[in-house]
């Protein structure tokens, strides 16, 4: 049985364990003893052959389930003129793979990518020349197909891949000096290949970071409030009691601090214990009343920067034939893995060994360096693959608490989150408030735009290491914490325009982290649905509207593409209202992350009595450069418009001021089966543009979509998601 | 003293230590040391944990060992070879149809609710053999994904149900 290999294998390992596929792939010289990351300009870092002509390529990105471990074999396989069954790839190990920096803001084909690329057309090189010599044959007259290189014209004078480099180093600089193929050359590259992870998943052979065990380790829970208070507070411990876990046999306390946990040998006796543990919790209110949260967010004493202005916005607003100026809030909302997150570490006196399941390793093995007070060098952070996290979720506090129950208990220890913990102490998605102004001439041009955004930035301190006694400081920023020139009027030419950022003062908050697409969402809901308001009061359908202010012929290009979808008629919004009790609109919108260009349409039903809001249909284009598997992207497409279903309908961090009070799924509901809308993702591949980021940039287009769906079907502007009934029925009734 | 609790897993018997009063999950993820059935909630609400007992899904993180007894609880790992029972097959195919489906569908992403889904889905498929997108939709609302696969899990469902209906 599968699962008794994998911990028979772990075992074998004795105390620091090794992921099986490593193991296997291990080539004749030693790799994996020493602390990395490898030396990025040696060709051995990125890539091994085999003698049996096959190839590990060493890649620094996390496998999400986004398929990007194929996609970037995909990449190598086409510049080494490789099969894809002779190609393969390793688990992130910072031991083993190199630092290509983390798995987000959609980074690993954009980044990694051209890295892979460019170290396989080198490596081909090499080989290329050692054939040359093997086969008394100049490298003009060699071709290859599946790793054999043979001469042209006289088959019988060949020889592989593995037989020059058979489980050999090259020992050859990495100097990105390799010609790569032309596009128009490329057979795997764009070619829909299947994922090389879905059959284990599947068939339950899978080993996610949950199934990861170490001999002799002991089960570990952390002992917490039930949700988190304002960032800057913490927790405090008031007492504690460790008889109130006494007849719970083999289970004990651990503390540093304020961080409390429990371990014990059987992982039930670990849940029970740290259910049962006594512990009373400062409880003094440290949180805004959750119904001014926004007005507290608009009055509070902020950072300022204004992060773009060009031309004249007041002389313009001044001679604009029609002017819309609204206001609009967004949520904190969770990243609330479906498995909260797990890690299993082994803290010993002079290393450690974590395994988790982080989007970084090199950045996790970093703060694992401060918490423990050891040199990074002297940890070693393994990954295998969690549930979705779509962001910074709970992983790296796992890998921490984890690391700290080990020290403590002086044993390995898997420590995996509860419910509760996952939910109640997440760095969630900030909320947001924005404020917009837009004008145009008589004809429809917009002449204006001047977008106000209020939020607070990403906590950087991790919960475990908080509560240890680190205090909490903020994210120094950065382009995806502030008002997104992009997101913010960006896709229309417009000759005035002004975006200014008011940083709040995290510690005040809830804590904050990258939620997929960050703030995008809040961005478009604002920005867009005031663009479209622009439309109404020019009396222009929305999709002509956008087109006549928008030059950028990607922008164009995914607009026509969802329009083209959608069959999207032109007429004015709101033009076709019902009386019943069932509207249907349809939105339009556009929006991105940082890079590439999203453009969606939504088709939405409302139960005008219930104030229940349904998504029937949704459309989403992508332009994201080269897409290297378009069947890939089309899936990261779908889930991205099932998620901002989710987000926009359902999903919202509920507190009182003391503590989160969503802690579960019916406290924080999410899209299920029965209100799932059907969904069109539309490619449009570009083979001769620079990949960039596919795994979150079409939700900002979504939400905006939606949210000018719901103008369309009842004359009505939502002006806070998420489109919750009772906030459905009350903008309905103000309007009536 | 945990007594010596025997349960029926995958149609073999197995001899358990864990307190009558463990959650079934415990003792299948823990001392069986199962892949499948994984926890997401522990609270029913989720159905990361679901396996079958007497071929109705069940929420493991919330069931008593004690309450299997007697029963025949079927995990993921043994799916293939209770749709060949269930089916009359000479030997167990690699996949249920509907694992396979999913593949030929490519609609997981991070798969970790794909445990309970294909429980839920073999489920469905083997009291409904063709059941309406509704139905499917219906069935499978206790399961939830943060990853957005419903979509293509309704249609891998749809797949699967024709190819059931293809076997004898
Ligand atoms: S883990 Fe059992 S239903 Fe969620
Ligand atoms: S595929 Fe990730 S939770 Fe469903």
């Amino acid at each position: 049985m599968s699962s008794v290999i994998r911990r028979d294998f772990l075992k074998t390992g004795g105390a620091l364990i090794i992921g099986f596929s490593l193991r296997e792939s291990l080539p004749a010289e030693d790799r994996g003893s020493v602390a990395g990351p490898p030396d990025a300009k040696q060709i051995d870092t990125w890539l091994a052959i085999h003698t049996d002509n096959t190839a590990t390529v060493y890649i620094g990105f996390a496998e999400l389930g986004q398929g990007n471990s194929t996609a970037l074999l995909q990449v190598a396989a086409e510049e080494l003129d490789l099969e894809m069954s002779q190609v393969r790839t390793v688990q992130l190990d910072t031991n083993v793979t190199p630092n290509q920096g983390g798995t987000y803001s959609s980074a690993s084909i954009q980044r990694g990518g051209p890295q892979v690329r460019t170290a396989a057309a080198e490596a081909r090189q090499a080989l290329l020349q050692m054939a040359s010599q093997k086969l008394e044959a100049p490298v003009e007259h060699l071709t290859v197909a599946k790793g054999v290189v043979s001469v042209a014209g006289s088959p019988d004078r060949s020889v592989t891949y593995g037989a020059l480099v058979p489980d050999k180093p090259f020992h050859l600089a990495f100097t990105g000096t390799a010609p790569v193929k032309p596009p128009a050359e490329y057979k795997v590259v764009g070619a829909r290949i299947p994922r090389n992870d879905i059959p284990d998943k599947v068939n339950g052979r899978y080993v996610y970071v949950q199934h990861v065990h170490l001999r002799g380790m002991l089960h570990g829970r952390v002992v917490r409030p039930r949700g988190q208070r304002a960032y800057g507070s913490g927790a405090k411990v008031g007492s504690l009691d460790e008889s109130s876990i006494a007849e719970i046999p083999g289970a004990r306390v651990v503390r540093r601090g304020d961080f409390v946990g429990v371990v014990a040998e059987n992982e039930w006796d670990a849940v029970r214990a740290a259910r049962q543990l006594k512990v009373t919790w400062d409880t003094a209110p440290t949180l805004p009343t959750q119904a001014r949260l926004h007005e507290q967010m608009r009055a509070a004493k902020t950072t300022d920067r204004v992060v773009v202005q060009r031309g004249d916005v007041a002389g313009a607003l001044a001679k604009a034939a029609h002017v819309v100026s609204e206001s609009y809030r967004g949520p904190y909302q969770a990243h609330a893995p479906f498995g909260p997150n797990c890690a299993v570490a082994h803290v010993m006196p002079d290393r450690a060994l974590v395994v988790c399941s982080t989007q970084d390793v090199y950045g996790t093995r970093n703060g694992l360096a401060r918490l423990l007070d050891m040199p990074a060098e002297k940890i070693r952070v393994q990954y295998y693959e969690g549930s979705g996290t779509f962001g910074h979720s709970c992983y790296d506090d796992a890998a921490q608490a984890a690391a700290l129950l080990s020290r403590l208990a002086d044993k390995p220890v898997r420590l995996q989150f509860m419910r509760w913990d996952e939910h109640g102490w997440d760095n969630y998605g900030p909320a947001h408030v924005g404020e917009v102004q837009v004008a145009s001439d008589a004809a429809g041009k917009i002449i204006a735009y001047q977008y106000e955004g209020w939020q607070h930035n990403w906590s950087a301190v991790e919960t475990s290491a908080q509560l240890a006694g680190t205090p909490a400081a903020d994210w120094p920023g950065g382009a995806a914490q502030q008002v997104s020139a992009l997101n913010c009027g960006g896709m229309y030419d417009i000759a005035n325009l002004r975006l200014v950022n008011h940083q709040l003062p995290g510690k005040d908050y809830l804590k904050g982290g990258w939620l997929r697409s960050p703030l995008d969402l809040s961005f478009s809901f604002a920005s867009e649905q005031t663009i479209d308001a622009l439309a109404y009061l020019a009396e222009i359908d929305p999709y002509q509207f956008r087109r006549q202010n928008i030059t950028d012929a990607r922008w164009l290009t995914v607009l026509d593409a969802v329009a083209r979808s959608a069959k999207w008629t032109p007429r004015r919004a709101a033009s076709q209202r019902s009386d019943g009790k069932v509207a249907t609109g349809r939105g339009i919108g556009l929006g991105t992350h940082l890079v590439s260009y999203g453009a969606a349409v939504a088709e939405i039903e409302i139960h005008k009595e219930t104030g229940r809001v349904v998504a029937k249909r949704l459309h989403g284009a992508v332009d994201a450069g080269l897409v290297v598997n378009p069947a890939f992207v089309e899936n990261q497409i779908s889930g991205q418009l099932v998620q901002t279903a989710s987000r926009m309908f359902k999903e919202e961090v509920t507190f009182n001021t003391t503590n989160v009070t969503s802690l579960d799924w019916n406290s924080y509901p999410v899209l299920r089966f029965e209100e799932c809308p059907e969904v069109t993702p539309i490619v449009v591949q570009r083979l001769n543009e620079r990949s960039t980021g596919a795994g979150e940039e079409v939700m900002a287009a979504a939400a905006a979509a939606i949210a000018n769906a719901f103008f369309d079907a009842t004359g009505v502007r939502v002006r806070e998601y998420p489109l919750t009934p009772s906030r459905v029925l009350a903008a309905l009734s103000r309007a009536a | 003293m945990p007594g010596e609790l025997k349960i029926r897993v995958n149609e073999q018997v197995r001899t358990v230590s864990a307190a009558p009063d463990t959650p079934l999950l415990y003792v299948l993820a823990g001392e069986l040391e199962l892949q499948g059935p994984r926890f997401g909630c522990g609270l029913a609400q989720c159905g990361s944990c679901s396996v079958l007992v007497n071929g109705v899904e069940t929420r493991s993180c919330v069931t008593p060992v004690s309450d299997v007894q007697g029963k025949s609880i079927t995990t993921l790992e043994g799916l293939p070879a209770w749709y060949a029972a269930q089916k009359k097959l000479r030997s167990a195919p690699p996949l249920h149809p509907v694992q396979q489906a999913l593949i030929d569908e490519q609609a997981v992403q991070c798969g970790y609710c794909f445990n309970g889904m294909i429980i839920k889905a073999s489920e469905l498929l083997s009291k409904v053999p063709q059941p309406t997108e509704a139905q499917i939709r219906t069935a499978m609302n206790g399961h939830l994904c943060r990853c957005g696969t419903y979509p293509r899990v309704i249609k891998a469902i749809q797949r699967a149900s024709r190819a059931m209906a293809g076997v004898a």
